[in-house]
């Protein structure tokens, strides 16, 4: 049986939001999840739910066989990291390291201990003494997270805890959390909007959008096999081009045909005939002479190693297409693409469920 | 324009601090001279008696004999004004305590849970204010005669809380709103009940807030006059009623003495207000500042 269980979990907020709609997730345990979706998916409230900080208007959440749903989050043993650190600002870096170790009870000497051990894991030895606010923001980050596994939790729960780092400081501490995450081996839900950020942390990315769960798999599955169109979207950056058309059977073959274009091109596979959202991602765009899509370059984006080329196809957006970094091309070029069927993927065209 | 600036200060600064100058003045003057036709404001050493003893000298004699006999009870008191004083800071320290007490506990709830009709609770506790509070001395009166509680400080202290106590939740909500509840969240992770969150997060953070709603509240306890008097005739009399019972002294009334309790009254309260200035407006301001 797996090691944290949601089932059935929902939150409707006293104004009537509802926030999350049901969500069933089943996490092993030792495994990185990370919940993605765009802000107001509902997955901060989620993890709050997990958390006990939130009460779920419905459903139950299961920690190591447990039914904890009704427990405080104090009975719960969980760590969390919040989004803007929530550092006590009274206390000093080892005060608020040890306030946790206190709540149980621990003798002092063994919270000096505990607190000595994980601070030299945390790089943090220095800054004991120190107050929250005489930090840099990734210390606080760091003082955070030692604040969450001082205690060795059942569970971790991190909700954007590098959302408000710079550039630089995020892609350290995101390699940090990862190591800190495979040494200790400890269960943990993250939450981020950051497609990129939950692709390298992830064993398994959780898609959510509008309060239900879109998908659910490792990254490269999520990335190269999205159940949806708001998946093949999100995900990927620039996310996934979608050219709306029809398949049509022919022959016994079957044909994609864009809107308002005379170009058929073989699928090689059985698809469904009907209205469909061809997906195809940027790097598996290539220009070719005899391309079934004809357009124009509006963009030319520079992005050191490659390029992204932004194609006006006629088509409500604009098609995006990764180039080699030499390979410039000017605004107003006309341009034919084409692309390998094998990387083709197809969304109904009503429900933008994946075909 | 730097000029007008400093000169409306200056000017403002002067009247402002005027009353509290002539009461310093008059507290060091011996009785005659603060009731003399000429108003005297130079303190000498000894003065020369005029030889027609006619009096229209501006300088007088400096003494600390009023603050001397601040210790004695004057005719038609029971007390000396030490008495009262130590009445007026029970009183006032008490019922601040308990005011800013039970305000931050009520204030906590409105800012943390939800509560059915929050904001008609709230209007309703404000509205307490709205009151005259000369309408409630008669049933207040009756009820205290009722109870016993009439000369007692008990009486004075509850009546103050209750009075104190809007003014308190409403300054303490402001506060305890301006504090992120993240910080209450991480201690509920970290394994403590609400209430001990409470006391470790919440305390230390309003803190500040507590001691400006206190200084409200003893401010306004120790200036309160109307319900002291209906209610308190002898024991439990505060400073302002002490002073006022003055007026009917036999032998006129001791200025001097009077002006040196006030000053004793008044200046701790000034000085602690200084030094509390800069969160005193941040209270005033209803916590609707953000950082």
């Amino acid at each position: 049986m797996s090691f944290l269980q949601l089932q059935q979990l929902k939150k409707t907020f006293a104004d009537g939001t509802e926030a999350v709609k049901g969500v069933d997730l089943s996490i092993d345990e030792g495994e990185f999840i990370v919940l993605l979706g765009p802000s107001g998916c509902g997955k901060t409230t989620t993890l709050r739910m997990v958390a006990g900080l939130e009460a779920p208007s419905d459903g139950r959440v299961i920690i190591a066989g447990q039914d904890v749903t009704r427990l405080r989050p104090a009975q719960r043993d969980v760590g969390f990291v919040f989004q803007f650190y929530a550092l006590y600002p009274h206390m000093t870096v080892e005060q608020n390291i040890a306030f946790t170790l206190e709540s149980t009870g621990a003798a002092r000497r063994e919270c000096r201990e505990r607190v000595a051990d994980v601070s030299r894991v945390m790089g943090l030895g220095a800054l004991l003494r120190r107050y929250p606010r005489q930090l840099s923001g990734g210390d606080q980050q760091r003082v955070a997270l030692a604040r969450a596994v001082v205690r060795r939790p059942k569970v971790y729960l991190m909700d954007e805890p590098l959302g408000t780092l710079d550039a630089d400081k995020r892609l350290e501490m995101r390699e940090f959390i990862r190591s800190r995450q495979q040494e200790m081996k400890v269960t943990t839900i993250y939450v981020t909007h950051d497609q990129e950020e939950a692709m390298s942390l992830a064993d398994r990315v959780v898609v959510m959008h509008e309060g239900m769960i879109c998908q659910a798999g490792p990254p490269t599955e999520v990335y190269d096999d999205p159940a949806s169109l708001f998946v093949a979207r999100f995900v990927g950056s620039p996310g996934m081009n979608f050219i709306p058309g029809s398949v049509v059977a022919d022959d016994g073959q079957r044909f994609f045909v864009p809107h308002q274009s005379q170009a058929r091109m073989p699928l090689g596979r059985d698809v469904r005939p009907g209205p469909v959202t061809l997906g195809v991602r940027p790097e598996y765009v290539y220009p070719s002479s005899d391309g079934p899509i004809a357009g124009s370059v509006v963009m030319d984006e520079y992005q050191g190693n490659f390029r992204s080329i932004h194609i006006d196809t006629g088509f409500a957006h604009n098609l995006v297409m990764r180039a080699g970094d030499a390979d410039a091309r000017a605004v107003g070029e006309s341009i034919r693409l084409s692309f390998n069927a094998e990387h083709t993927r197809f969304f109904d065209g009503n429900t933008g469920q994946r075909l | 324009m730097k000029i007008i600036r400093w000169l409306v200060i200056v000017v403002y600064f002067s009247v402002a601090v005027m009353p509290l100058a002539w009461l310093a003045i008059t507290s060091f003057k011996l009785k005659e001279d603060t009731i003399s036709p000429t108003a005297k404001f130079i303190p000498v050493a000894s003065k020369i008696e005029s030889p027609d003893g006619s009096d229209t000298s501006v300088l007088f004699t400096a003494s600390t004999d009023a603050y001397r006999r601040l210790g004695a009870v004057n005719i038609g008191s029971d007390y000396s004004f030490f008495h009262y004083l130590a009445n007026s800071l029970i009183i006032g320290a008490l019922s601040a305590l308990s005011a800013v007490g039970l305000g931050t506990a009520c204030a906590y709830g409105f800012s943390r849970f939800r509560i059915a009709g929050a904001k008609d609770w709230l209007f309703f506790i404000l509205s307490t204010r709205f009151l005259p509070p000369l309408a409630v001395v008669v049933p207040v009166f009756m009820m205290y005669r009722q109870f016993n509680l009439q000369n007692t400080h008990v009486g004075l202290i509850l009546l103050y809380t209750s009075f104190n106590l809007s003014l308190s939740v409403w300054l303490m909500k402001g506060f305890i709103d301006d504090i992120p509840r993240a910080y209450e969240d991480a201690a509920l992770v970290d394994g403590y009940s609400r209430l001990q969150a409470f006391w470790r997060i919440i305390v230390p953070h309003a803190a500040t807030g507590m001691a400006v709603t206190a200084v409200f509240c003893l401010i306004s306890a120790l200036n309160e006059y109307g319900f002291a008097m209906a209610l308190n005739s002898s024991r439990a009399v505060t400073v302002p009623v002490y002073f006022a019972g003055l007026q009917g002294n036999i032998s006129g009334v001791p200025w001097p003495q009077v002006a040196a309790g006030a000053l004793v009254f008044v200046v701790p309260v000034a000085v602690f207000t200084v030094l509390v200035r800069k969160h005193l407006l941040r209270g005033v301001t209803f916590g609707t500042i953000k950082q």
